[in-house]
């Protein structure tokens, strides 16, 4: 395992297995923060430090708390837990630390706490067995994914808000039309590699 | 029906308990070893403020602004679409004298509407003034003039502006707020502020050509013959560029100057298409296209 693995891992939850665009995990910041490339780098930075962070707390949870005591079924509820708290506290803390950074970010943490994307990252990182190291990348590359969806429609939708389009077009309606040509562009890399 | 185990239910409800208190007891620890002393007052003025976020006082928001009002950096008056009361509160809440602050509100200083100014060629590009105003410097003979695609009219937060049928923005007195964020947008810089119950006569062009062209482009432009200067019992008017401009401060209204302008280009806020029709026939002849 190394090396390969986790390259390929890198890969497949970039571009194959796209968290927003394949999994169509964390819709609602992909449509809703994406009306600016300002504000979807924002959102971006602060879905990479939280989802890596979130599925690395999440793992030790349920690898060293949930499994010992055969309480696996509890997973989803566990890390409800603790993803709002983990960001919670990051809130706090950055706040604090780096005001700079809470300033950037700061905006995006709360709308993360109840994201469907981080809550997927942490349980397909428990579904598909990863070992620690594989799942840190895992969530990694899952949130760079996340990242490259998020900054590609950004510049679309900010290309098609100049040009002339018709008016019943308008809006949210080319918005999910952009995105839905933007995931079928991404299913062609469907089956190029898997674990 | 498969029986419910009583240990299993108290795992984990124990797990799941232990879990929660571990984390409350961090988050309280963090909050209290994290805490970030914000200023009371910096709270108080945001609530009095309007909650615009126009950005007319050059902050990003009424919070930042608050913050930099709060820490000295900012002139207590700096909330414009806020008004006196505004500043009335601030001044309350830091405990200083107030600031006078003139209420405004934003002027369109163009007339040339679709009919009245000429167009040099039919603009089919992106509906917006910035990107219509470098494309060949504007599809309209005159550089100067309104471009009517409504940059100014998206960028107004109160909601105060609209397009007219004649493509000149329109804007509703009552709403504007004279935040002068429209004036930022429009890239030619037509719109400008002006002290809210001001009712006197405007010289309502932007043009800084000089005599001819200006009238060839548009038939009520300011073509900069300085009658209305010499005209003018107050010397309210100077010429700035050849662009006449009224001194808001002098003019009692008089209308003198209104008398002495062959070109119809001034006149009081409400009063602007109207002037085209007394204009000369001649002037108005097929000067479009």
């Amino acid at each position: 395992m190394e090396f390969g693995n986790l390259m390929a891992i890198i890969f497949i939850y970039i571009l194959v297995d796209n968290l927003v665009l394949h999994q169509f995990l964390g819709i609602c910041p992909f449509l809703g923060v994406s009306r600016k490339m300002e504000t979807a780098l924002g959102m971006s930075m602060a879905v990479v430090f939280v989802m890596t962070m979130a599925t690395v707390v999440a793992w030790l949870i349920f690898h060293f708390v949930l499994e010992p005591f055969d309480l696996m079924f509890l997973q989803i509820v566990a890390f409800i837990l603790v993803i709002a708290s983990l960001v919670q506290l990051v809130e706090t803390v950055m706040r604090k630390v780096s005001p700079a950074l809470y300033q950037g970010l700061g905006i995006f943490l709360p709308l993360i706490t109840t994201n469907c994307a981080i809550m997927g990252a942490a349980l397909l990182a428990i579904q598909e067995e990863f070992i620690f190291i594989e799942a840190v990348v895992f969530a990694f590359a899952a949130a760079i994914g996340f990242a490259v969806a998020l900054v590609l429609l950004a510049g679309i939708r900010e290309r098609v808000e100049e040009s002339d389009i018709s008016e019943r077009l308008q809006g949210p309606v080319v918005t999910l039309l952009t995105a839905g040509i933007l995931s079928l562009a991404f299913n062609g890399f469907q089956g190029m590699l898997s674990l | 029906m498969e029986e419910i185990k009583v240990e299993v239910l108290l795992q984990a409800a124990l797990a799941l308990g232990g879990l929660g208190a571990i984390f409350g007891i961090l988050l309280s620890v963090a909050a209290r070893v994290f805490a970030v002393e914000v200023d009371e007052r910096v709270e108080q003025i945001s609530e009095v403020l309007p909650g615009a976020n126009c950005g007319a006082c050059g902050y990003a928001g009424c919070n930042n602004f608050a913050e930099a009002v709060c820490s000295g950096n900012a002139d207590v008056g700096g909330c414009i679409p806020g008004g006196k009361d505004t500043v009335s509160e601030i001044c309350q809440i830091l405990g200083k004298e107030g600031v006078e602050s003139v209420p405004k509100k934003a002027v369109v200083f163009c007339d040339g509407d679709r009919q009245t100014a000429v167009e040099r060629f039919v603009y089919d590009g992106s509906p917006s003034c910035k990107h219509a105003d470098k494309m060949g410097g504007g599809f309209k003979a005159c550089a100067y003039g309104c471009l009517g695609l409504g940059d100014c009219v998206e960028a107004c937060p109160f909601g105060a502006m609209k397009m007219g049928d004649n493509g000149l923005p329109l804007i509703d007195e009552e709403a504007c707020e004279g935040c002068g964020v429209c004036a930022n947008y429009c890239p030619r810089g037509i719109i400008g502020m002006i002290p809210r119950d001001y009712r006197n006569k405007l010289v309502m062009c932007n043009s800084r050509d000089r005599g001819k062209s200006v009238v060839k482009a548009c038939p009520v432009g300011c073509n900069g013959c300085k009658a209305c200067t010499k005209a003018c019992p107050q010397e309210a008017i100077t010429m700035e560029d050849n662009l006449a401009v009224i001194d808001v401060d002098k003019c009692d209204g008089c209308g003198e100057c209104v008398a002495k302008c062959k070109q119809g280009a001034i006149k009081a806020l409400g009063e602007q298409h109207a002037a085209v029709e007394k204009l000369p026939r001649l002037k108005l002849r097929k000067l479009r296209k």
